[in-house]
């Protein structure tokens, strides 16, 4: 069947991008977790755009240490769900919550200052593009082809029927 | 319950990956720190902490202001004190732009223990802006109409002095010989003969004496400072110092204000002792264009730039300096150059020396200023082991032949364009400076310093510490000796110029070599080309 084929060359292709929005994901909260001067107050401090006053609330000292430390949960938890296929579908709504704020802090608007930007963008940047990404795997989940979601509800003893 | 090889491989596929992710992150991570750590480790540069000073306790100072134009307006407001026409002005300007924060800082500023109970001004507009937006029902200010009635008039403990230049030392003097405590703008004076009766008065009396260089209030100069004492550099034997501007405000063509006349204006006291020439609006309010009243880029800017790093190196006074430029970017009748570089020679100068034992020796100062150009040339300090970058942020570059660093080089642990240390108190936080000649002063820090992240008026903190050495005792950190230094450096460059000779100090007479047939004094105070274009003047 045409379809059968079609279908496991779209399951390996999400599961191709699912792995590495989560190794992207992993990585990022590795880093900063083993970097302990690590904080993303610059980044909230020169945030741009419609939201610029609710960044800047967040660098409130009494705050900053908990948007830290909630920042790098948050991108382990993607990390792991989309690695290890378990909870995906939670991990790709942090992700897509993740990445929409990351958008929103610095948007590709054109009548924005474009601060530490390595492209050229223009309303589509990177973090909206995986932000999609993530929408899609929310939307297609894979886990029980490739993951730990595999051995959920007895998945490897049909695969072994079939 | 069986499960194949291929099972495992769907179903656990992702575990080694993640694993690889991790240890591949904590890896670089840890790798990054020690590098660093090793770096800060062998630099051992401490960053410096914010200035404490001792309460400013008692009954409050009672301050009279001598001199309420541009910068007498300034050092109110980092006093305490902000006129209502200020106020509104910096509430629009916030409005149109949010950055700027100006009117903020003002309000969240400490309060200094102060009075201010007089002003002198002999333009009648500002001392009324001064009594009408400082006066208060409980503290009636009070207008002098001369300096010396307003210093002996027993009602002030403090005087704050932002006169042009040829009245700085008049009035110092004056106030130190009564007791009265003195923060003078600089440069402290306007001729060489003044500078030793200045430091005599202050010697002599008990009144505190500050000169108005703020800048060693920031705090990356005094992490500056521990960074060549440390022989981080190596042995510096260049420095370079720049002015870059191209605005009228830059230029000190500042506006002339419209209620200027000769019945507003005591013109016979604004001249004091420059030449008699007849009442001119240009020159009152652009004093600093002529060396009768101001003293050009040498006093103005380059005696900025000394202090800068005289604070720093603690280098004194040079031994022999040379000048050159000219009046090439505004040739409107003033007789101070535009454009001016200044060799400052230091033979016995060293920060000392990782290479052998006297190879390395001595240092000159460079200051290059240009009033046509606003490229920033930033300052640099020049040593056989690294380069610094100084100014309100502050970075160290490693020098590709060091002889400290050979090693570290060699194992690439540094790169020679890659900085091993910076110091930016100011990280992060987004600054709108209002205008071109403010971005000049801020870049150089010599506007504002950053505490705990928080912007901080350097003039603050400089009046703060002027304030309680006068309740507390102890020692301003710009006081004479300071004040002498950058006066006398700041003379020799502009004798240079209007000379076009190298002048001389003599280390152990504490004189400048004489010149046969040369007057020093005669020679600053000369003014070529000096003429009153009949549009300037009023009346005659």
């Amino acid at each position: 069947m045409v379809n059968e084929t079609d279908n496991r060359r779209v399951k390996i292709s999400i599961t191709l991008l699912r792995i590495f929005i989560g190794w992207h994901f992993l990585y990022e909260g590795v880093i900063k977790m083993y970097n302990p001067e690590w904080t993303s107050f610059g980044y909230l401090a020169s945030a741009q755009g419609p939201l610029k006053p609710v960044f800047s609330a967040l660098t409130d000292a009494s705050v900053m240490g908990w948007v830290d430390v909630l920042n790098i949960v948050a991108l382990m938890i993607v990390g792991i769900t989309l690695l290890l296929g378990v909870f995906e579908r939670l991990g790709a709504i942090v992700g897509i919550g993740l990445l929409a704020l990351y958008y929103l802090a610095h948007p590709s608007f054109p009548w924005l200052p474009q601060l530490n930007v390595e492209g050229s963008y223009w309303f589509v940047n990177k973090n909206l593009i995986e932000l999609v990404a993530c929408v899609l795997i929310y939307n297609y989940p894979t886990s029980k082809f490739f993951g730990l979601a595999y051995f959920k509800k007895g998945q490897h003893l049909k695969t072994e029927k079939s | 319950m069986k499960w194949t090889r291929r099972d495992l491989l769907k179903g656990l596929g992702g575990l080694p990956i993640l694993g690889a992710v991790w240890w591949a992150g904590a890896a670089s991570a840890t790798s990054s720190k020690r590098e660093r750590s090793e770096i800060l480790e062998q630099l051992n540069i401490r960053p410096s902490l914010p200035p404490t000073v001792p309460e400013i306790g008692g009954d409050p100072v009672r301050v009279g202001i001598i001199g309420f134009g541009i910068r007498g307006e300034q050092l109110c407001r980092s006093l305490g004190f902000a006129t209502e026409e200020w106020k509104e002005e910096m509430r629009l300007a916030a409005e149109e732009d949010p950055k700027n924060k100006a009117l903020e800082d003002f309000l969240r500023q400490d309060k200094l223990n102060v009075k201010l109970v007089g002003v002198c001004d002999v333009f009648d507009y500002r001392a009324e802006k001064a009594i009408n937006s400082f006066s208060t029902p409980e503290n009636k200010m009070k207008r002098y109409t001369t300096y010396t009635e307003m210093i002996k008039s027993g009602d002030v403990d403090a005087v704050i002095i932002a006169t042009p230049d040829h009245w700085h030392a008049p009035m110092s003097i004056e106030a130190l010989n009564n007791n009265v405590h003195v923060y003078v703008e600089k440069p402290m004076t306007h001729t060489v003969e003044e500078t030793y009766r200045l430091r005599e008065a202050a010697e002599q009396s008990k009144a505190v004496f500050a000169v108005g260089h703020q800048h060693r209030q920031t705090l990356s100069f005094s992490t500056a400072k521990d960074i060549v004492e440390k022989g981080t550099l190596g042995h510096v034997s260049l420095i370079q110092t720049n002015t870059n501007r191209n605005d009228d405000n830059g230029a000190w063509n500042y506006d002339i204000h419209e209620k200027a006349s000769p019945q507003t204006i005591d013109w016979e006291q604004f001249l004091g002792s420059a030449p008699q020439v007849p009442f001119n609006k240009n020159h009152f309010f652009r004093w600093r264009k002529w060396w009768a009243y101001g003293s050009g880029l040498s006093g103005d800017l380059l005696s900025h730039d000394y202090d800068r790093l005289n604070c720093v190196l603690n280098m004194g006074i040079p031994e022999a300096v040379t000048a050159s430029g000219g009046i090439y970017t505004h040739n409107d009748g003033r007789n101070v150059p535009d454009v001016l570089q200044v060799n400052m020679e230091f033979p016995n100068f060293s920060t000392g020396s990782s290479q052998v034992e006297g190879k390395e020796n001595g240092m000159t100062f460079c200051y290059s200023a240009n009033l046509g150009n606003a490229f920033n040339r930033p300052t640099i300090l020049m040593g056989h082991d690294a380069t610094m970058e100084l100014g309100n942020k502050l970075t160290v570059w490693p020098d590709g032949a060091s002889t400290k660093y050979a090693e570290m080089l060699e194992t690439e642990k540094m790169r020679p364009h890659i900085p091993i240390y910076q110091y930016n108190p100011s990280a992060n936080v987004p600054d709108a400076i209002s205008s071109a000649t403010s971005q000049y002063f801020a870049d150089k820090g010599l506007m504002w310093t950053y505490i705990d992240g928080v912007r901080v008026d350097s003039t603050f903190l400089h009046m703060r510490e002027w304030l309680s050495v006068i309740k507390n005792g102890g020692k301003v950190s710009c006081g004479i000796k300071e004040g002498f230094e950058e006066a006398i450096a700041a003379h020799m460059a502009g004798l240079a110029w209007k000379l076009g000779r190298r002048i001389e100090w003599d280390l152990e007479k504490e004189i400048l070599k004489p010149i046969e047939g040369v007057d020093f004094d005669q020679v600053l105070l000369a003014n070529e080309n000096w003429e009153v274009k009949p549009e300037d003047t009023l009346e005659g």
